[in-house]
C-alpha cells in the first residue's frame, strides 16, 4: 500500500462554491474516511447537490481544496477509482440501449483507447447486474424498465468501473420500496468489500442501518456531522415557516434547528 | 442508351461509390448525434457549408475542401455556443443554420454564380463527382468510420450521460468536439450525393428506422448504417433511371427512399414496442389477500389468445383488466 491509499477517500478543506456568482456552498469541511457510508440529507436548496458535484470536479469550487485520496482535484487523474450515479438522469437516451450497453459504458474510465472489449470488462459488467439483482434483464431495453429499474441500471454502470468511492445523488428520488431495498443491498455488498460511500439522500428507508455518519446542510453549511439521524429527525425544524415567508430572511442570528450550535460554534 | 449503359458511365460508377462511402458514413456519426438528441446538428452544420462552398466558388479553390474547413468551423463555433452561452442548443443551432444560408448564397452572387451552380452542392448531382472528389470522399470516410468504431464506448459513454463520463475521467469537451467536426466531415462526404441543404436527413433517418426494429445501440448502429446504403444507393440508381424522362436530382430521391423505410418499419416498431410492454412480468410483491374469479367459464392456456404474462414462478393471463392465475380447479385474481 502506497501513502496515497491510506488518505481519506474525499476531503473538503474550507470549500466555498458559487453558481453564477451567487454563493451555494460556504467554507464547508468535510471528511470521509475509508469504507465509511456518508449520507448528505437536507432540504431543497440546501447545497447537498453542489457539494457532491464540487467533490467529484463536476463544479469548480470558489474557495478552499478538494482532496481525492489524497491528491488536491486538479491534480486528480485516478478517476478510474471515483464512480458517479448523478441525479435523476434518465439511462434512456435518443437510440435504444439494452441494460448490458449501459452498464458497459461504466467501465469508460478502464478502458485503453481503441481496444476491444477485455475478459475483465465482461465480468466486471455481469457482476455489477448480479448486485443489483438485474443479471437476468441484461438484453433486455433500458426503456423497457421500471424507473425503481432504471435508477438500478446505473448504480450498475457506476459499479462496474469497480469504484473505491461511490458518489450517488439522490438515488432514491420517486423509486418503490422493493426497488429501494434492492439498492440497498448493492450497496452493503460495495461497502463490504470495503468501498467509501457518500449518498446524498430524500429517503433512507431500507438503507438506515448501512449508514455510518450523517451530515446535514443547511443554506450551504453544515449544520450536523455526526451520528446517523433519519430523516425526520434531520428535517425537523422548530419553525418550520421560517424558510417559506418571502423576504422573511433577516440574517438575524436565529435558532432555526437544534443544529445550528455547529454553525455558531464556528465562530 | 439503355438503363443499365449507365452502369458503364465513368459519373456514374464514380457516383455510386460516393453514394456507398456516404450511406456508411452519415449514419454512423448519426447514431451518437440522435443519442445526444441533437437530430438537427447536422442541418445546422450542413447550412454553415453552403458558405464554405460559396467561398470555394468566390477565390476558385476545390469548393470540397473550403466547405470542410467551415462546416468544421461551424461546428467547433457551434459546441462553444452551447457550452459557453447561455443560449441552449436548439437556439444556437438557428443561428448558424440562417447566417449558414444567407452568408452561402450572397457569396455565391458575388462570385458571379448562378443559383444553377449552386444548385449542384445544395440537393446533389451526378455529374459533378470528379475521380478526386471519390479519392477524397473514401478517405473522409475511412476517418469517420475508424473513429466512430474504435472510440464507440467513450462515444456512447458521452452521448448518454455527459456528468458520468466527465466523473469517469473523460474529457468530454474533446468528444463533443470530435462528434460535431466528424459530423462535419460526414457532412462534406456526403455533399455531393444528397446535397447539403438534406445530407442531415442521411444522419437522421436510417437511425430512426433502424431503431424501431433494434433494442440495443449495436443493432441500432449497424442497421442504421444498412439502411444508409440501400437508402443511398438504391435512391442514386433510381434517381438516374427516372433520369431518362424527368430531370430529378438524386438528393431528393435518397432522402426520400429513406423515409418510405421509415414508413414501412414504423408500424412494426410500435407492434413490437406494444407487445414487449404487454408482456413484461407482473413485480412479485407480497401476497395480496386470497381471491378466486368467480365463475370464470373460459379455459385459459397459452393459445386461449389472451397475453400470458410472468409473474414469479407462475403464469397471469390478461383478461379484460383482470388478472388470472390458474389454481387448480379455479383462477384466482392477481
Amino acid at each position: 500500500m502506497t501513502s496515497s491509499d491510506q488518505a481519506p477517500p474525499a476531503v473538503l478543506d474550507q470549500v466555498s462554491v458559487a453558481i453564477g456568482g451567487r454563493p451555494i456552498l460556504r467554507d464547508v469541511d468535510l471528511t470521509v474516511h475509508s469504507g465509511e457510508m456518508v449520507t448528505l440529507l437536507g432540504p431543497n436548496g440546501s447545497g447537498k447537490s453542489t457539494l457532491v458535484r464540487a467533490l467529484t470536479g463536476l463544479l469548480p469550487v470558489a474557495r478552499g481544496t478538494v482532496r481525492l485520496f489524497g491528491t488536491p482535484l486538479q491534480d486528480f487523474d485516478a478517476w478510474q477509482r471515483v464512480g458517479f450515479v448523478p441525479q435523476r438522469s434518465t439511462a434512456t437516451g435518443g437510440v435504444p440501449a439494452t441494460v448490458r450497453e449501459v452498464v458497459a459504458s461504466g467501465r469508460v474510465g478502464r478502458r485503453r483507447l481503441l481496444r476491444p472489449t477485455s475478459a475483465a470488462d465482461r465480468r466486471a459488467v455481469a457482476s455489477a447486474l448480479e448486485v443489483v439483482g438485474l443479471g437476468d434483464r441484461a438484453s433486455s431495453g433500458v426503456s423497457q424498465l421500471s424507473g425503481g429499474q432504471q435508477q438500478r441500471v446505473l448504480i450498475a454502470r457506476a459499479l462496474a468501473g469497480e469504484p473505491d468511492l461511490l458518489v450517488l445523488d439522490e438515488p432514491t428520488a420517486g423509486v418503490d420500496l422493493p426497488n429501494q431495498q434492492a439498492l440497498a443491498d448493492a450497496l452493503r455488498q460495495l461497502k463490504e468489500s470495503g468501498a467509501t460511500i457518500v449518498l446524498v439522500a430524500h429517503e433512507i428507508g431500507p438503507m438506515m442501518p448501512l449508514i455510518d455518519r450523517t451530515v446535514v446542510m443547511r443554506d450551504g453549511w453544515v449544520a450536523y456531522d455526526g451520528p446517523p439521524l433519519t430523516q425526520e429527525v434531520a428535517s425537523h425544524t422548530h419553525h418550520p415557516n421560517d424558510q417559506d415567508v418571502p423576504g422573511g430572511h433577516d440574517h438575524a442570528p436565529h435558532v432555526s434547528s437544534p443544529f445550528d450550535w455547529e454553525r455558531t460554534n464556528r465562530g | 442508351m439503355s438503363f443499365l449503359d449507365l452502369f458503364s458511365l465513368g459519373f456514374m460508377q464514380r457516383a455510386l461509390i460516393a453514394a456507398l462511402l456516404t450511406g456508411l458514413a452519415a449514419p454512423a456519426i448519426g447514431t451518437f448525434i440522435v443519442q445526444r438528441r441533437l437530430a438537427l446538428l447536422g442541418d445546422g452544420i450542413g447550412h454553415v457549408a453552403v458558405t464554405g462552398v460559396a467561398l470555394g466558388l468566390l477565390t476558385g479553390m476545390s469548393p470540397t475542401w473550403t466547405a470542410v474547413v467551415v462546416a468544421i468551423l461551424g461546428a467547433v463555433l457551434m459546441e462553444v455556443i452551447r457550452e459557453r452561452g447561455h443560449t441552449n442548443g436548439d437556439v444556437a443551432l438557428a443561428l448558424l443554420f440562417y447566417g449558414g444560408l444567407a452568408g452561402g448564397v450572397l457569396i455565391t452572387g458575388i462570385a458571379g454564380q448562378g443559383a444553377a451552380t449552386l444548385q449542384a452542392y445544395l440537393f446533389g448531382s451526378l455529374n459533378s463527382i470528379s475521380s478526386t472528389d471519390v479519392f477524397f470522399t473514401a478517405v473522409l470516410t475511412v476517418v469517420v468510420l475508424v473513429l466512430t468504431l474504435g472510440l464507440s464506448p467513450q462515444l456512447f459513454a458521452v452521448a448518454s450521460d455527459q456528468d458520468f463520463a466527465r466523473v469517469a475521467g473523460l474529457r468530454v469537451r474533446g468528444y463533443n468536439l470530435l462528434i460535431a467536426v466528424l459530423a462535419a466531415v460526414s457532412i462534406t462526404v456526403a455533399m455531393r450525393t444528397v446535397g447539403l441543404l438534406l445530407v442531415s436527413a442521411l444522419m437522421v433517418v436510417p437511425v430512426a428506422t433502424s431503431q424501431q426494429l433494434a433494442r440495443s445501440f449495436r443493432t441500432t448502429f449497424i442497421g442504421a448504417m444498412l439502411v444508409g446504403c440501400v437508402a443511398s444507393v438504391g435512391g442514386l440508381v433510381l434517381s438516374a433511371a427516372l433520369s431518362f424522362r424527368v430531370a430529378v436530382a438524386p438528393g431528393p430521391t435518397i432522402v426520400l427512399l429513406a423515409l418510405a423505410m421509415f414508413t414501412a418499419t414504423w408500424p412494426i416498431g410500435v407492434w413490437l414496442r406494444r407487445r414487449s410492454e404487454l408482456m413484461t412480468p407482473f413485480p412479485e410483491v407480497t401476497v395480496a389477500p386470497h381471491r378466486s374469479a368467480d365463475q370464470h367459464a373460459h379455459e385459459h392456456g397459452s393459445d386461449c389468445g389472451h397475453p400470458a404474462v410472468p409473474h414469479g414462478d407462475h403464469v397471469d393471463y390478461v383478461h379484460d383488466g383482470h388478472r388470472h392465475a390458474p389454481h387448480g380447479e379455479h383462477y384466482d385474481e392477481h
